[in-house]
C-alpha cells in the first residue's frame, strides 16, 4: 500500500497545485515541494529501516486491474527500485526549489506537468507488471513533452517533438516485445499474464528471445540514449527549462538503464549474452564520441547533454558486462550521473539566468565575480571527469574493474573515455570560469536558495565518493544479481 | 410480424416512428427548439427500447435481420452517439441561417439506416440500410446550403456515392449468381460446400469492397473524405465519421465471420493491402494539412486502416479488439468534433490550426478537453485510445500479423505528430494583436456533453475492465 501512496501522492500534488496556482502560484510551489520531501522522507525512511528485511524485496502490492488479460497493479520495491526513488524524489524537490524564480508564467500546470512526470517516473521504477510498465512509460512523456515544449528555450518546439517521437517509436517496439513475450507465455504454460517473476522463465526458443530482447533494447537505449539513438537528447536538454533538464538527465535517462537491468538482461539472459559484444561496443561507441562530440560545443546545456551521452555508455558497458562488480558500478553511475550532471544543469541555468547565454565563447573569467558558483561548478565538473573521492570517481572505477573480466579491448577504450572526459571537463571551467572576462558585468553569486540546493548536491556526491557502502549494500537487495 | 419480431426490433421501430411523428410535428407548428427536444425524447426511448429487446436474444427475424448481443452492443453504441451528437448540433443550427427543423428528420433517418445496418445479416437489408443512411446525409451534407464548401460537398457524396452503390449492387448480383444465395450464412454454407471462390464470386467480393470501402473511406476509397468533412456541418462530419462508418463496420464483420473470410487468402489479402495502403496515405496525408477537419478525416483513414489490422489477425480477439477500438474511436471522434462544434461561432467554423493558437490559456477547459481527445486518438495512456490500440496490437500479435503490426507502429509515429502539432499549437502563446474570428458560444449544454465524454475517455482508459467483458462475451455469440 505504501509502494501505491509513492504514486499517488505526487499525482494528487499535481492537482492540487495545478487547482492552488490559480490563488497563489506560492501555494503552488508549496505544495509541490511539499508532496515530493513527503515522499522523500518515506522513502529515506524505508532506506533507514531496510537492513533489518532479509528478503530481497522490501514491499509488495498486488491488486487486480484488468483480470480478463491478467493485468494486474502490481507493484514491487527492491534495493534498485528504492535507491531509484529516493534520488527522484531528491532531484524531484530540487526541481521545484531551481524552478522557484525561473518559471513565473503558468505556474500551476508547469507544476502539474513536472509532478505528472515524477509520478510516471516513479511507476517505472515500482512497476512489476509488464502491461502496467509500458503504461508509465508512456505516461511519463506526455508531460515531459509540455514541459520542454511550454517552457523551453528558442527552439523548444523542435526539441520537444523529437524527443516525443523517438521516444514513441522506441516504446511501440517494446509494447509488441511485451506482447509477443504475453502470447508466448501464455501459449506455453497456459497462464496469460503481464506479471514479471510468472514471465522471468519463459521457456522459449533463442531466436525468438533475441528478436523479443531487441523490441525491449531498442527502447530503453533510444531512452538511455545510446549511440547512435542518441539524437533527440541534445535538443531536449538544450531546450528544455532547468528543472526539465534535471529531470531528464538526472531520472529519464536512468528509467532507460533501469529497464536495461530490470527487464532486459533478467528476462533474456542467454540473447543478452549472444548480443553483449555489440551492446559494449555501442556503449563504448557512446563514451567516446559522446565526449568529442561534448568538447566540440559552444552551447553549454548541449555540452553537457553530450557529456550525459559519454557518461551512460558507461551504463551499457557495465550492464553487459555479467557480474556483480560492473552491477554495482552501473547502480552508482546511474546515481552519481543524476545528480553531478542535474548540478551541472542547475549551474548552467543559474548562469543563463544572469548572464542570458548559453554559448561559452561569451563566458569568460566569472570565477572572480561568483567565487560560490565557480567551486561549486569544480566540484561537479571534477566529478564528472571522475575524481576520486567523488561519487563518479567509485561507479566508473567499480565498472571498469567488472567489465575487465568480461572484455579487456572495451575496457581499455573505455578507459580512454575517461582522458576524452578531462579534456571537456576543463574546457568547461576553463571557458566559463577562467581566461580573460569579455566583458565587465556585476553579477550576484548564489542567493540563499540556490546555496541551498548546491550545498545539498555537494553533501549528496561527497557522500557517494566517501562513503559508497550504504549504496552498494542496498543495490545488492535485487532480484537480478550476475553471479 | 410476431410480437417477438415487434419487440426485437423496438429501437429502430420507435426511431423510425419518431420520424415520422416529428415529420407532423413541423407540419404542425415550426419550432427549433420542440423539434430538438421531441428528437433527444426519441433517442431516449429507442435507446430505451434495448432492454425489452434483450429478453429474446439471440432472435433472428428471417431471412433479413438477426438481432443478437452484438447487434444490440451496436444499436446502443450507434443509438447514444447519435443522442451526443444531437445534444452538441442544437447551438450549432440555432447560430445558423437556415431553417433548422428538417435537420431533426434526416439525423434520425439517417441514424435508422446504420441501425438496419446493424441488424442485418442478408445483402437486401444491407443494401436498404446503406441507402437510407447516403440518402439522409446527402441532405444532410449540404445542409447550410448557403455556405460556399457545401453544394460541392453535397454532390460530390451523391455522385460518389451512387456510384459505389452500383458497385455493391453489381458485386452483390456476382456473389447471387453463383452461390444462389444472399444471406449470409447461406453463402458462407455454399462457398465452403464449393470449397475455393471461383472468380465469379471474388470478382462479386471485390466489387463489394468498393462499396463497402467508399463507406469506411479506406484508401482507394478515401478521396471523398477530407472534402466532404470540410464542406459538412461540424454535427454532420461527426455522424459520418462515426455512426456511419460504424455501421458499415458492423455489418462487414457479420458477412467476414459468417463466409468464414479468414479461411480464403485472396480476400485476406484484399484486405491487408487496403489496410496498409489506408495506414500510410491517411496517416502522410494529414501530415502536411492545415485544417483541423480535414486532419480528422485523414486520421480515420488511418484509423480505419488499424481497425483493419485487428479484423485480419483472425482471431477472436480481433473481432474484441474491433469492437473496444470502435467504442473509444466514437467517444474520441465525437468528442474531436465536439470541440470544433463548440468553439465555432456563427461567422465561421473553427477549422484552421491558427484558430487554435493559444486556445490552452484563453480556454482552458476546452483546450483541456480536446488535448484528452487527441491524446486518445494517438493511443497514449490514461486514455480510452491507448486501451484500444493496445487490444489491436494485441490481437495482431495473437495472429502473428508482424508484418501488418510493424506497418501500425511506424504508422502510430507518424500519426503522433501531426496530433501533437494541434496540441502544440493550443499551447503557444497567444497570437498578439491579431483579430480571430473565433468567439465561442461555450454553451451549456456542449460543455456538459463534452465533460461527460471526457469522463468516459478517461474512465476508459483507467478501468477498461467492464466494458471488455461485456464484448468478450458479446464475441463469444457471434463467432
Amino acid at each position: 500500500m505504501i509502494l501505491l501512496l509513492l504514486i499517488i501522492i505526487p499525482l494528487a500534488g499535481a492537482l492540487l497545485s495545478w487547482i492552488a496556482a490559480a490563488r497563489n502560484p506560492l501555494w503552488s510551489r508549496c505544495i509541490a515541494l511539499a508532496c515530493l520531501l513527503v515522499d522523500l522522507a518515506i522513502t529515506g525512511q524505508i532506506w533507514a529501516t531496510q537492513e533489518a528485511s532479509g528478503g530481497r524485496w522490501l514491499y509488495r502490492y498486488k491488486v487486480d486491474w484488468v483480470p480478463h488479460f491478467g493485468i494486474s497493479l502490481n507493484l514491487a520495491m527492491d534495493g534498485l527500485s528504492l535507491l531509484m526513488l529516493v534520488l527522484t524524489f531528491f532531484l524531484g524537490a530540487l526541481a521545484v526549489l531551481i524552478s522557484w524564480k525561473e518559471i513565473n508564467q503558468r505556474v500551476g500546470f508547469f507544476h502539474f506537468n513536472l509532478l505528472f512526470v515524477l509520478a510516471g517516473i516513479t511507476g517505472v521504477f515500482l512497476t512489476m507488471d509488464l502491461f502496467l510498465f509500458y503504461f508509465f512509460w508512456e505516461m511519463m512523456l506526455i508531460p515531459m513533452y509540455f514541459l520542454i515544449g511550454i517552457w523551453g528555450h528558442e527552439n523548444r518546439e523542435y526539441a520537444a517533438n523529437k524527443f516525443f517521437l523517438f521516444t514513441q517509436a522506441g516504446g511501440l517496439l517494446m509494447l509488441l516485445a511485451i506482447l509477443a513475450l504475453y502470447f508466448i507465455h501464455g501459449a506455453n504454460t497456459g497462464v496469460y499474464t503481464y506479471d514479471y517473476f510468472s514471465l522471468l522463465h519463459t521457456p522459449m526458443q533463442q531466436e525468438t528471445a533475441r528478436w523479443l530482447m531487441l523490441g525491449f533494447l531498442i527502447a530503453f537505449l533510444v531512452k538511455l540514449p545510446a549511440v547512435p539513438f542518441h539524437t533527440w537528447l541534445p535538443d531536449a536538454h538544450t531546450e528544455a527549462p532547468t528543472a526539465g533538464s534535471v529531470v531528464l538527465a538526472g531520472l529519464l535517462l536512468k528509467t532507460g538503464a533501469y529497464g536495461i537491468l530490470r527487464l532486459v538482461l533478467p528476462l533474456f539472459p542467454e540473447a543478452s549474452v549472444y548480443f553483449a559484444p555489440w551492446i559494449m561496443f555501442l556503449g563504448v561507441l557512446g563514451i567516446i564520441y559522446g565526449g568529442m562530440l561534448a568538447y566540440a560545443q559552444t552551447d553549454l546545456k548541449r555540452l553537457i547533454a553530450y557529456t550525459s551521452v559519454s557518461h551512460m555508455g558507461f551504463v551499457l558497458v557495465g550492464a553487459f558486462s555479467f557480474n556483480a562488480l560492473a552491477y554495482e558500478g552501473v547502480v552508482m553511475q546511474m546515481i552519481a550521473h543524476g545528480i553531478s550532471t542535474g548540478a551541472l544543469f542547475i549551474i548552467a541555468g543559474a548562469l543563463y539566468e544572469r548572464i542570458h547565454t548559453r554559448n561559452i565563447q561569451e563566458m569568460g573569467g566569472l570565477w572572480s565575480r561568483m567565487p560560490v558558483m565557480g567551486s561549486a561548478a569544480m566540484i561537479f565538473v571534477m566529478a564528472s571527469l571522475g575524481l576520486p573521492g567523488l561519487g563518479n570517481f567509485v561507479a566508473e572505477f567499480l565498472i571498469l574493474l567488472g567489465s575487465w573480466q568480461a572484455n579487456r579491448w572495451i575496457t581499455v577504450f573505455a578507459a580512454i573515455g575517461l582522458v576524452v572526459a578531462t579534456a571537456y571537463s576543463l574546457r568547461i571551467m576553463q571557458k566559463v570560469f577562467f581566461g580573460p572576462a569579455n566583458r565587465q558585468y556585476v553579477l550576484p553569486d548564489l542567493n540563499k536558495r540556490e546555496l541551498v540546493i548546491i550545498v545539498a548536491l555537494v553533501m549528496a556526491i561527497l557522500l557517494l565518493g566517501l562513503h559508497p557502502q550504504p549504496v552498494l549494500n542496498t543495490s545488492q537487495k535485487n532480484d537480478y544479481v550476475v553471479r | 410480424m410476431s410480437f417477438a419480431d415487434f419487440i426485437s426490433l423496438g429501437p429502430l421501430i420507435t426511431l423510425f416512428t419518431a420520424v415520422v411523428i416529428s415529420m407532423l410535428l413541423i407540419a404542425i407548428r415550426r419550432n427549433h427548439r420542440i423539434t430538438y427536444a421531441f428528437s433527444l425524447l426519441a433517442y431516449l426511448m429507442a435507446l430505451t427500447a434495448i432492454i425489452p429487446a434483450m429478453l429474446y436474444i439471440p432472435h433472428t427475424v428471417p431471412p433479413l435481420l438477426v438481432v443478437d448481443e452484438f447487434s444490440l452492443f451496436n444499436t446502443g453504441l450507434v443509438l447514444t452517439s447519435g443522442f451526443i451528437i444531437l445534444l452538441l448540433s442544437y447551438n450549432y443550427f440555432e447560430e445558423r441561417e437556415e431553417r433548422k427543423e428538417e435537420y431533426y428528420l434526416l439525423l434520425p433517418l439517417a441514424t435508422t439506416g446504420a441501425l438496419v445496418l446493424v441488424v442485418s445479416r442478408h445483402f437486401m437489408s444491407l443494401f436498404l440500410g446503406l441507402e437510407i443512411l447516403s440518402i439522409s446525409l446527402y441532405g444532410l451534407i449540404a445542409y447550410l446550403r448557403a455556405r460556399e464548401r457545401s453544394d460541392e460537398a453535397g454532390i460530390k457524396y451523391l455522385i460518389l456515392a451512387a456510384l459505389s452503390s452500383a458497385f455493391l449492387l453489381f458485386g452483390m448480383a456476382l456473389v447471387y449468381a453463383f452461390t444462389g444465395h444472399m444471406d449470409f450464412p447461406g453463402i458462407g454454407a455454399a462457398l465452403r460446400q464449393a470449397g475455393y471462390i471461383p472468380v465469379t464470386v471474388l470478382a462479386g467480393f471485390g466489387m463489394m469492397l468498393i462499396g463497402i470501402g467508399f463507406k469506411l473511406g479506406v484508401v482507394p476509397f478515401h478521396m471523398w473524405a477530407p472534402d466532404i468533412y470540410e464542406g459538412a456541418p461540424l454535427p454532420v462530419s461527426a455522424f459520418i465519421a462515426t455512426i456511419s462508418k460504424g455501421g458499415m463496420l458492423v455489418v462487414l464483420i457479420r458477412f467476414y465471420v459468417d463466409i468464414h473470410g479468414n479461411d480464403y487468402s485472396m480476400i485476406w489479402w484484399m484486405l491487408a493491402i487496403v489496410a496498409v495502403a489506408s495506414m500510410f496515405v491517411g496517416n502522410w496525408l494529414a501530415l502536411t494539412q492545415q485544417n483541423i477537419k480535414r486532419i480528422l478525416a485523414y486520421s480515420s483513414i488511418a484509423h480505419m486502416g488499424y481497425i483493419l489490422v485487428a479484423f485480419l489477425s483472425g482471431v477472436q480477439t480481433g473481432l474484441e479488439a474491433i469492437s473496444f477500438y470502435l467504442v473509444a474511436y466514437f467517444i474520441t471522434s465525437i468528442g474531436a468534433f465536439g470541440v470544433l462544434i463548440v468553439m465555432s461561432s456563427s461567422v465561421q467554423d473553427a477549422e484552421t490550426l491558427d484558430d487554435y493558437r493559444g486556445m490552452f490559456w484563453r480556454y482552458p477547459w476546452v483546450a483541456t478537453v480536446f488535448t484528452a481527445m487527441l491524446l486518445s486518438l494517438a493511443g497514449i495512456p490514461l486514455t480510452a485510445g491507448f486501451i484500444g490500440k493496445f487490444y489491436i496490437v494485441m490481437a495482431g500479435v495473437n495472429g502473428h500479423m508482424w508484418f501488418l503490426l510493424f506497418m501500425l507502429v511506424i504508422n502510430s509515429v507518424i500519426g503522433l505528430y501531426y496530433y501533437i502539432r494541434i496540441i502544440a499549437m493550443m499551447f503557444k502563446a497567444p497570437a498578439t494583436g491579431e483579430v480571430t474570428y473565433i468567439k465561442p458560444s461555450l454553451p451549456v449544454a456542449g460543455n456538459i456533453t463534452l465533460m461527460l465524454l471526457t469522463l468516459v475517455l478517461i474512465g476508459l482508459g483507467i478501468y477498461p475492465t467492464a466494458m471488455m467483458q461485456l464484448i468478450q462475451q458479446m464475441m463469444k455469440m457471434i463467432v
